[in-house]
């Protein structure tokens, strides 16, 4: 059984991490971040199957991709804390040189990432080519990607829905964070999104729900029925309902912190809120 | 002056689809993906060879290419098929993204380029591909001139390891390289000598530069004829030392002058050799439905037009 206070206190520092990292540069997209922290955390550390180090193809292991990737405070800070990089490196996030791109890639060799992501849309394409090819590899891991539930409004996806649901590709667990926030508002104000889960089982997809994605006993319990479902010839769809902005009260439920940095004064509300827990890098 | 002999006309699209049949046999590694074109692309052998490594996306391009690049993780070697149209410009920032600045081995071949497409028209015509691609860091770019060369450039670009963009198109032209050739990416081919006037041609206007040559011989005007598969990384080399010798320079395209071989020409003569130079391509148009011969002539794509150009350069020197 994993220990749920660990992941909680591996959350805590987590989201520190994120304020910490925005606030130094001050750029970033610490809404998003904080929204999805609790599902990174239980992805890479009890969810996935991952190997020791890393290399680029992942045979033998199940793989994430990041499609949304303007969420990649959160995305490095968990990496690193999983081992993939040390927590030190946090320190250059968006900096000149620095393997911490604002928005995560490939092309600096920062080990955990195997795509760019950033500009939306492409990364449910990229996750069915990575199962495709663990089909034809005959390797039974799973692959995971998340998604931003604006970013759903880029076409591309649909095209990816299609085909994943049309080839059986059903190694692959696409969620999406539905938080109900993009840069300009609520999505229901910039394009409606319809109802998702209709529109994922109409495309054919087997679609589950968790309805409090920021509570890491839900996550584990929801993703662990998302992976009894697959090898069923369906892809698989959660919707993880969250809250952007989760766990700094004056974040939470609004887009006004898509991407904007907090100042000194907000940041220091920001920690108290989320007292240290494993160590601040 | 050496000649050469067309051993009977053939399309280049039938090129790759020898050379993807050829590899599917070789390289269990490679794996094909269409968007609803697979006759088209003469992809259907490699299908019927393979069908557990062939891909049917459907009209999708976009989708397409980022299967392409995912499927690189963990050993693949996608090769993508639609025209050149679809295969660029439709999906430029998924290539930027997913592909080049992710460095995927993913190989992006693209039938139809040019106006010789005929007669479907300017949405089916693409002028500005080279460009497209030539702009994106780290992507290959070759545009081969016959069926043999699309041939050995698709058994070739397999063993290369990054993005590439493999060019051919519709048309059945001369087939005169060697079959079975080598080819090595980024060398050009030397095909005649001369002291007069270089012309460096691709894809297409390769043979016509060679007819070019042949008639100018008679004039007694010396052609090299140079060509350039590999538009990126350009051999720099092979054509400063042919300018070097003829003091001026012909570059001859199936594609817009801005953004073509001519450009990437003309930057390596401006930074080594400041040397006159003319350049054969489209004049920042689109083109247009008809045959492929009368979209050559009036686009000025074809052996008159380079010989034009060839006496126009000669009197700048």
């Amino acid at each position: 059984m994993p220990n749920i206070q660990q992941l909680e206190d591996l959350t805590t520092q987590v989201r520190r991490d994120i304020l910490r990292m925005v606030h130094k540069v001050n750029s970033g997209h610490p809404g998003g971040s904080l929204g999805c922290a609790e599902f990174f955390v239980s992805l890479y550390n009890e969810i996935m199957e991952t190997k020791d180090g890393f290399d680029m193809d992942g045979i033998g292991e199940d793989l994430f991709f990041l499609s949304n990737g303007h969420i990649s405070p959160v995305f490095y800070s968990v990496l690193a804390r999983a081992g993939y990089f040390p927590v030190d490196e946090l320190n250059t996030f968006r900096l000149i040189d620095s393997r911490l791109q604002g928005h995560p890639t490939t092309h600096e060799g920062l080990p955990g990432v195997r795509v760019a992501s950033g500009s939306l849309g492409q990364g449910m394409s990229v996750a069915i080519g990575a199962a495709e090819t663990k089909k034809l590899n005959n390797d039974k891991h799973l692959v995971y990607s998340l998604h931003g539930d604006g970013e759903l409004q880029e076409g591309q996806n649909w095209e990816a829905i299609m085909y994943a649901a049309g080839n059986k590709i059903d190694n692959l667990i696409s969620t999406i964070d539905v938080n109900g926030q993009q840069i300009d508002g609520a999505t229901h104000n910039v394009l409606p999104l319809g109802n998702l889960r209709a529109k994922f089982e109409a495309f054919g997809w087997t679609v589950l729900e968790i309805k409090n994605g920021n509570n890491i006993e839900a996550i584990l319990k929801g993703m662990a029925e998302a992976k009894t479902m697959t090898g069923k010839g369906k892809p698989v769809c959660v919707l993880l309902q969250t809250v952007m902005g989760n766990g700094v009260d004056f974040m939470m439920h609004t887009h006004a912190w898509h991407g904007k940095a907090p100042n000194d004064e907000q940041l220091e509300i920001g920690l108290a809120q989320n007292p240290e827990t494993l160590g601040d890098y | 002056m050496k000649t050469y002999t067309n051993t009977g006309n053939k399309d280049t699209r039938s090129g790759f689809g020898a050379g993807l049949t050829e590899l599917g046999k070789t390289n269990e590694n490679v794996v094909a993906l269409c968007a609803d074109l697979t006759g088209s692309l003469k992809m259907d052998e490699f299908k019927a060879n393979h069908p557990e490594r062939f891909f049917q996306v459907g009209i999708a391009e976009a989708n397409m290419i980022g299967i392409a690049a995912g499927m690189t993780i963990g050993g693949k070697i996608p090769f993508t098929g639609t025209f050149a149209n679809f295969s660029t410009g439709r999906v430029y920032d998924q290539i930027r993204q997913s592909v080049a600045y992710s460095d995927k081995n993913v190989k992006i071949c693209a039938s139809h380029a040019g106006v010789t497409l005929g007669e479907d028209g300017a949405t089916h015509q693409i002028l500005e591909d080279i460009g497209l691609m030539k702009m994106l860091p780290g992507m290959t770019v070759i545009n081969t001139c016959d069926y043999n060369q699309t041939k050995a450039a698709t058994l070739a670009i397999a063993k290369h390891h990054g993005p590439v963009y493999l060019r051919f198109g519709r048309p059945k032209v001369a087939n005169f390289t060697p079959e079975n050739g080598d080819f090595e990416i980024g060398k050009a081919v030397k095909l005649t000598d001369g002291n007069d006037v270089t012309i460096v041609a691709t894809g297409h206007l390769v043979w016509e530069a060679l007819e070019a040559a042949k008639a100018l011989h008679e004039e007694g005007i010396g052609a090299e004829v140079i060509n350039i598969h590999t538009i990126k990384p350009l051999d720099d080399n092979a054509i400063l030392d042919s300018v070097s010798k003829t003091g001026c320079v012909v570059t001859a395209e199936e594609h817009n002058y801005l953004g073509g071989l001519g450009e990437s020409v003309a930057r390596v003569l401006a930074l080594h050799q400041p040397t006159p130079q003319e350049f054969v391509a489209t004049n920042d148009t689109f083109g247009e439905s008809g045959t492929p011969a009368q979209l050559m002539d009036k686009y000025g794509l074809n052996s008159s037009a380079i010989e034009k150009a060839v006496k126009k350069v000669l009197k700048r020197k």
